[in-house]
């Protein structure tokens, strides 16, 4: 099934530290982290923010830390996938190993305005701005990354790995 | 191939690997602390294996909110404690510990030719010693616990020559900002950055571990050395284990090669909020600050304090201003403490601390009010990264960030010394 939601939309270089901020990290449970999801760079974010939306933002979304957190809560706060021109190779494979799925598409971020109704078609690499409407193609994922994505993330697809090999 | 490409085809039982391979990699070493370890044990019990793979080849260190900051930071700590205690694991308990990049090399914990992962982005800080570390996630650490292996896709090298010779107040530092004020927060994203040149080769191994712990605010996946003397020597009479020295080869494939000219760099300054928002020392112009901070995985070795102590001995801070000292390790505090320069920061008005990250990241020792301004010599000046979204942070070296602290502006070692 498709995903569907209204867009946020940010700069380039979103950090970890921006997407939760360091004093939070001495919570670790995604429903707590959800809370303070964006609270540096957008207060309004988690009031407004409904399960199934989008995060789409400019180029090295992620950068920074190494925080887990980061995905955590953005998954938490009910954020569906989040479609950017870059993200920063620690963010991409946190978001991997936790099954929250990122989309790599240039066009797709020139083209969504916030709040923007967006559709987005995993399977297919297939981001649809509905408010446009207009649609685009998302760099496919390698089939590496794809087998950690379909299991359910890496606890899974290694728990998986790990029952075969027995 | 290049040097991380011969590190990561032995780790995975290859002849030879490309840039964009897909691997199983073999770890010598695998590390969190006490803000990623917990998510990483969560997942870890997910797994439902028996055991870790490998106790000794685990460590985790208790060094961002440690000594506990507050109740939940101490329940985290515990859970890591306890986990640590149970299976048996390579740990530092508070005053034992320093900052985790700080005290793994000096134990010898990180060899060349090794592949260490950890979760923590820093991790980048071992390619100094000439090993393939890099950062990850808590999710990934508690796999790489499991197994002993982790997935990996091999990055394409960036080559950095910094020909000639540095000026007298540039160091690891510097060179590390300039770059990244050249190629930008993303100029070396999912790739491996190798150092090469005069300047290189000149500096000691602490600026060397500032060099490869910056490297990820580059986006790079390692920041590699290759090993010389200075490595060896550093490496004498802290292990007994064997190590492989790789060199890249001669016809190795980069995907760029970046030259500078060292000896036109001066002193670096990251304005807020990005650490390639860098401008020359001379370039900065008259900024009031209250706080320097000077430690953290970045610049908290002996050299650094060295370099601080070379600046504050006779002098005083400025009374309008807080400067903050936090050895990177017990054995740095120590040496420090020997050679006389924790006496010299106290006579001259610096607040010494225990080892922690605490300020880095705004989690304790050092929290930032609103409008507030600090020099600090650690790695990152993101919006609110030491405290309140309204104050701001200036990265510079360890000489830079002493003379701010007595003159109370961003200033020159020069007009002091």
């Amino acid at each position: 099934m498709p995903l569907q939601g209204k867009a946020f939309k940010y700069g380039a270089n979103v950090d970890t530290d921006a997407i939760i901020p360091a004093r939070y990290l001495n919570l670790h449970l995604p429903e707590d982290l959800a809370k303070h999801c964006m609270e540096d760079l957008d207060a309004g974010f988690i009031n407004q923010v409904k399960p199934g939306d989008i995060i789409v933002a400019d180029t090295n979304f992620g950068c920074g830390s190494s925080r887990e957190h980061a995905p955590v809560a953005i998954q938490a706060s009910g954020i569906s996938c989040v479609i950017a021109k870059s993200f920063a190779r620690i963010f991409f494979r946190n978001a991997i190993n936790i099954g929250l799925p990122l989309l790599e598409c240039e066009d797709a971020v020139d083209n969504i305005n916030p709040g923007d109704m967006v559709e987005v078609d995993l399977a297919a690499g297939r981001v649809t701005n509905l408010s446009g409407p207009k649609t685009f193609t998302s760099k496919p994922y390698p089939d590496f990354m794809l087998q950690i994505v379909k299991a359910g993330g890496l606890v899974e697809h290694t728990k998986k790995k790990l029952s075969g090999a027995k | 191939m290049t040097l991380a490409e011969k590190i990561l085809a032995t780790h995975s039982g290859k002849a030879s690997v490309s840039p964009g391979d897909f691997l199983s990699v073999k770890t010598d070493l695998v590390l969190s602390n006490d803000i990623t370890a917990p998510m990483a044990i969560k997942e870890f019990d997910r797994l439902g294996v028996p055991g870790v793979f490998d106790p000794k080849k685990i460590v985790m260190v208790p060094d961002h909110f440690c000594p506990n900051k507050d109740i939940q930071s101490a329940e985290q700590a515990k859970m890591m404690r306890e986990f640590a205690r149970k299976h048996g694991l390579v740990y530092f308990e508070v005053g034992e510990m320093g900052i985790e990049h700080v005290i793994l090399p000096e134990k010898g914990l990180v060899l060349p030719g090794e592949v260490v992962v950890g979760a923590d982005s820093h991790t980048c800080t071992y390619g100094a010693l000439g090993a393939f570390a890099t950062g990850m996630g808590s999710t990934d650490i508690a796999i790489a616990m499991a197994t002993g292996e982790i997935w990996m896709k091999v990055p394409s090298t960036i080559k950095f020559i910094f020909h000639g010779k540095p000026g007298q107040w540039v160091g690891g530092k510097d060179l590390i900002l300039y770059l990244i004020g050249d190629i930008g927060v993303d100029g070396a994203l999912y790739s491996a950055m190798e150092f090469h040149g005069e300047a290189i080769s000149a500096l000691g191994m602490d600026g060397r571990f500032t060099m490869s712990n910056m490297a990820i605010e580059a986006g790079g996946k390692a920041g590699l050395f290759h090993v010389d003397a200075k490595t060896r020597s550093y490496l004498k009479g802290r292990t007994t284990r064997k190590y492989t020295e790789y060199r890249s080869d001669p016809d190795a494939a980069y995907a760029r090669v970046i030259e500078y000219d060292a000896s036109k760099i001066e002193p670096q300054v990251a304005f807020p909020h990005l650490p390639s928002n860098t401008r020359p020392l001379s370039q900065v112009g008259d900024i009031a600050i209250d706080q320097v901070v000077i430690g953290s995985c970045t610049n908290g070795r002996i050299d650094d304090l060295r370099l601080a102590a070379g600046i504050l001995k006779g002098r005083k801070v400025d009374r309008h201003l807080r400067c903050i000292i936090l050895p990177g390790s017990q054995q740095v505090y120590l040496d420090a403490l020997k050679e006389g320069l924790i006496e010299i920061f106290i006579r001259a008005g610096a607040a010494v601390s225990t080892p922690t990250c605490g300020p880095c990241l705004g989690g304790h020792m050092g929290i930032l009010a609103a409008g507030e301004k600090c020099v600090s010599t650690t790695n990152r000046n993101f919006v609110g990264r030491m405290g309140h979204i309204k104050s701001e942070i200036y990265l510079a070296n360890p000489a830079v960030a002493a003379t701010s602290a007595v003159l109370g502006r961003i200033a020159n070692p020069q007009e002091v010394v």
